[in-house]
């Protein structure tokens, strides 16, 4: 437990030591709001499925979270880099309590910033269906954030330096996210199309999201949160066998 | 009477095609210092890896009190602290809360925790920096803290590999003195790396020199010099490792420290 816990701690204090990263993580986020919320939004409009930047607020709370999620598991390679996870390695607690300290720490960063967007969004123009449904979606933005870290974590695991990331990026992050109905419905989907996004995770985490902000929902809560939680401790499982095997 | 602390037989390992460590068999009694001498690349660090469960041997046993480090990790960790001869703290979080970190992760109790960190931190002085972010430190004072560190909780068996680089002459005299303090006191078995003959000689029951990942021999300082015929330390170490100077310079550690001054640059932030 307080190992859980102080490793918890030093991802939040890494986090809110580290402004820059706070801001340029807003960035993107922000860019999708803007371009896409407001640009295509008279499209969206004239093709009779509403307001779009009612529609692409979820789908960017999710992205955001998504992102800084990926980004604070993926962090375990600068702990290799830098010499620290040496420290952890050698370190009398179980793998397990390791690898859920970290994801909670990472978690509740990325929910952290899941949050800022949403005000964001709010500020932009953005209105839940119902204020009642904050809660529920609060359990979803959770669920992203832990199923994300965990995956981030996990592929860190195997990597020995950064200069996998980029390849993570474009050929992980970038389609978990834009096959997820982040950005567009996933009703009425072509064949092959409709089979990749319910492969994908986040499809169920922005399911949630929507059912919650804005009353669409495609699968249902409980099967969207049945498949997050099964997904994450798998995650988190495959996590810590990966790293009880690190060598250095 | 013989109790073994820690023990390897037929120990090899390889990293692809290259042998690290080479067939190397010893003891260490409980309560011995034993430092391991060798010039650059001889597979010291190799060694003390396979010893501490960061490493898996390519074949031989390692045994630490009784342990197998390559499958009863978790109790072997129990037994062990350790001073990696590379960089290990967390450079964002400051002094103290590397401490702490460390005393939670092995379970030091809470009330000697505060008073033992407040001892060590005073100890290398950097009482006045607690509260310093470690990345704001010299590289010297990094290296106090590490060792600070790993003096918290108090291990059956400490590793130190090469914990003076980069220490000035009082740092250095002063750790020694407390690392023979708590092997005297507390019959702490310690094995130790080093490239300075006299620390070695100070310090150590019993040397071993190791080259090309093979031990070449083992005894007293004493009993190097005989057996070499030599005057000083210094002399039988170059007797039996040759004066050729060792072209993998480049060691891990170096390409390490490599790596973070590029990254350090560039890369973040
Ligand atoms: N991960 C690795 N992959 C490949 N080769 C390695 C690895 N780690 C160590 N080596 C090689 O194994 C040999 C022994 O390295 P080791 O770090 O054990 O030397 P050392 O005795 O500690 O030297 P130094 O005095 O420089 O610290 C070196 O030639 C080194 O290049
Ligand atoms: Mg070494």
């Amino acid at each position: 437990m307080a190992t859980i816990y102080i490793l918890w701690l030093r991802q939040l204090k890494r986090y809110s030591r580290s402004k820059s990263r706070m801001i340029g993580s807003l960035g993107q986020p922000l860019l999708f709001l803007l371009a896409l919320g407001y640009g295509f939004g008279p499209i969206f409009e004239k093709a009779g499925q509403g307001n779009y930047v009612q529609f692409i607020a979820p789908g960017v709370i999710a992205m955001s979270i998504l992102f800084t999620a990926v980004f604070s598991g993926i962090e375990i390679i600068w702990d290799r880099q830098f010499g620290f996870l040496k420290e952890t390695l050698v370190a009398p607690v179980s793998r397990t309590a390791i690898m859920l300290g970290r994801t909670l720490g990472g978690a509740t960063v990325a929910l952290f910033q899941g949050c800022i967007i949403f005000v964001i969004t709010i500020i932009a123009g953005f209105r839940p269906e119902t204020w009642a449904a904050i809660p529920m979606a609060f359990v979803f933005m959770a669920l992203i954030a832990l199923l994300f870290t965990a995956l981030g974590t996990a592929i860190a695991c195997v990597l020995e330096d950064m200069q996998g990331f980029p390849i993570i990026m474009n050929f992980l992050v970038m389609p978990l996210f834009f096959l997820s109905g982040a950005l567009f419905p996933l009703k009425d989907l072509p064949g092959p199309i409709a089979i990749i996004t319910r492969l994908d995770p986040l499809s169920y985490g922005v399911d949630g999201l929507h059912g919650a902000l804005t009353g669409t929902l495609q699968f249902s809560y409980p099967v969207d949160i049945a498949v997050l939680g099964i997904i994450s401790m798998v995650l988190l499982a495959i996590g810590s066998w990966l790293f009880s095997r690190i060598q250095v | 009477m013989q109790d073994t602390i820690i023990s390897a037989s037929g120990v090899t390992k390889k990293f692809g095609d290259f042998t690290a460590v080479n067939d190397v068999s010893f003891e260490v009694q409980r309560g011995e210092i034993l430092a391991f001498l060798g010039p650059n690349g001889a597979g010291k660090t190799t060694t003390i890896k396979m010893l501490t469960t960061l490493l898996k041997p390519t074949s031989g046993h390692v045994s630490l009190d009784g342990h197998d480090p390559a499958h009863e990790q978790s109790a072997a960790r129990r037994t062990f602290g350790i001073v990696f001869q590379d960089p290990s703290l967390d450079d964002e979080l400051t002094a103290m809360e590397n401490m702490q970190l460390h005393a939670v992760l092995y379970s030091v109790p809470s009330d000697i925790r505060k008073t033992r960190i407040e001892e060590l931190l005073r100890f290398v002085d950097l009482w006045d920096r607690k509260d310093s972010l470690v990345k704001e430190f010299s590289g010297g004072m990094k290296r106090r803290l590490e060792i600070a560190r790993s003096l918290l909780h108090h291990p059956k068996v400490l590793f130190l590999d090469e914990p003076t680089i980069g220490l000035d002459p009082q740092t250095r005299n002063h750790l020694w003195d407390y690392v023979q303090k708590l092997n005297r006191e507390e019959g702490i078995t310690v094995f130790l790396t080093t490239h300075y003959m006299e620390e070695a000689e100070k310090v150590a029951g019993r040397i071993a020199i190791i080259d090309h990942g093979k031990i070449m021999t083992i005894g007293s300082s004493e009993e190097l010099k005989k057996q070499t015929t030599t005057a000083t330390l210094e002399e039988a170490f170059l007797a039996l490792t040759g004066n050729a100077i060792r072209e993998e310079g480049a060691s891990s550690a170096d390409t390490m420290r490599q790596h973070r001054a590029m990254w350090g640059r560039g890369g973040r932030r």
